[in-house]
């Protein structure tokens, strides 16, 4: 309830590709609560402000979004790698399989990344994401939505989420964002408007937490004597 | 009940990576985790298949795995008479772009640890990403020529299913060179787990 399950008939997608036999229970080992620890792959500079990087600024609403990534015992993950994409404003990816005739923006690639510090927390510049159309039903368009990708402590607490805007009416006939059947975990999804985090005359702050699984951070004991 | 009260959380739920995933997560090519000169170096190559047979053209393959010696570059494994390979830190990531294809250059995995007092043998824990895969699955793969750590792997024992078992297992194509598809569903579904709590 509180994930999707891998097999949503509503979303199409998953019709040829969730798997039918039932899963094997994998034990706890170290090959689990071992992970990549990302101080190999130090983002650049400028990779958490997508408005920074071509000549010219992107069209659209330029907006913050930030926030922290925690374990299940609200602790910090820190030091972790963040990786996000999205549709520009108009709602067109800048992806070559992407034909909704939408324009692409020549000052917007639409993909950034940065490391938490040491509080957990995370910040990027970007712009807001439009809504599209795509062809899972009839007049099927997505909510607004950025890519997360995080990888915190371990390699069970690995997940690739999406990020939604508080109050889109395109909510209700989404089968992605309705895959997840607990309505309370469906909000965790959803970022809320921040005035804190919001530049005056510049831009609109997005506050969006996330809990990736996690209760190890104790030294994990040994399995073997 | 008298234990310290900690705040318990609950996850951020899963979805899928969408078809567009190479925009923020193959940027650049993390597929070779070491030189393909390295004198120990091996090659893991194989195909994403979808339940019509179809390859899957916008899939991402994760691999994690332990160095030769057998331990993980990770905090959590302290076991320090084991020794790391400089410059191998066990994280690599293939796009199926090209017609479902994915390739790893790695060093094989020496054993490790099971539960209750196991051993493991030598593997590579696999996250699969696409359009459709509204979380990751989770698959490993083992190696043919590891036939009798094989026989001893808990994990693999636990499986009673000797088609399934058999799809873990990365067939040698060649010197230093292995074939591991990856079957989504239907005829010849490679066995995906559910890790437990």
């Amino acid at each position: 309830m509180e994930q999707p399950p891998y097999l949503y008939p509503d979303y199409v997608g998953t019709r040829l590709r969730a798997p039918k036999e039932p899963l094997i229970i994998l034990p706890k080992t170290l090959s689990d609560v071992t992970g990549p620890v990302y101080g190999h792959h130090r983002p650049g500079e400028l990779d958490n402000d997508l408005t920074r990087q071509h000549e010219g600024e992107p069209q659209g609403q330029k907006i913050i979004v930030h926030g922290r990534v925690l374990d299940g015992d609200g602790r910090p993950v820190r030091n972790t790698l963040v990786e996000i994409w999205q549709a520009n404003a108009a709602g067109r990816y800048r992806h070559k399989v992407d034909q909704h005739p939408a324009p692409i923006d020549p000052n917007f690639s639409g993909a950034g990344r940065t490391m938490t510090d040491d509080d957990g927390y995370y910040r990027f510049i970007t712009i807001k994401p439009g809504a599209y159309p795509w062809q899972n039903h009839y007049n099927a368009w997505r909510p607004a939505h950025i890519h997360f990708s995080l990888f915190g402590r371990a390699f069970r607490s690995r997940l690739v989420t999406q990020m939604y805007f508080p109050g889109d009416p395109l909510f209700f006939q989404d089968p992605i964002f309705n895959s997840v059947r607990d309505e309370k975990a469906r909000q965790r999804m959803i970022s809320t408007f921040d005035l804190d985090a919001t530049i005056p005359e510049e831009a609109l702050g997005f506050r969006f937490d996330i809990v990736l699984e996690g209760r190890y951070a104790t030294p994990f004991e040994r399995p073997h004597a | 009940m008298t234990e310290e009260k900690v705040q318990e959380l609950r996850l951020t739920p899963s979805q899928t990576v969408g078809p567009y995933l190479s925009l923020g997560l193959l940027r650049e090519d993390w597929s070779e985790l070491v030189s393909p000169d390295h004198p120990q170096a091996i090659r893991i190559e194989g195909t994403l298949y979808d339940g019509a047979g179809d390859p899957v053209t916008d899939g991402l393959v994760e691999i994690w795995q332990a160095a030769p010696s057998g331990r993980y570059d990770h905090p959590a494994d302290d076991r320090e008479d084991l020794p790391l390979e400089e410059g191998f830190h066990g994280f690599g990531r293939s796009g199926t772009v090209d017609e479902g294809r994915f390739s790893f250059v790695t060093l094989k995995p020496g054993p490790v640890p099971g539960p209750e007092g196991t051993t493991q043998a030598p593997h590579i824990m696999v996250a699969v990403f696409a359009r459709g895969l509204l979380k990751q699955l989770i698959t490993r793969i083992y190696f043919e020529d590891e036939a009798e750590a094989n026989a001893e792997d808990p994990v693999l024992r636990s499986i009673a299913d000797e088609r399934l078992r058999e799809t873990l297992i990365a067939r040698k194509e060649g010197e230093n060179r292995y074939r591991f598809d990856i079957r989504l569903q239907g005829e010849g579904q490679t066995a995906f787990f559910k890790l437990s709590e």
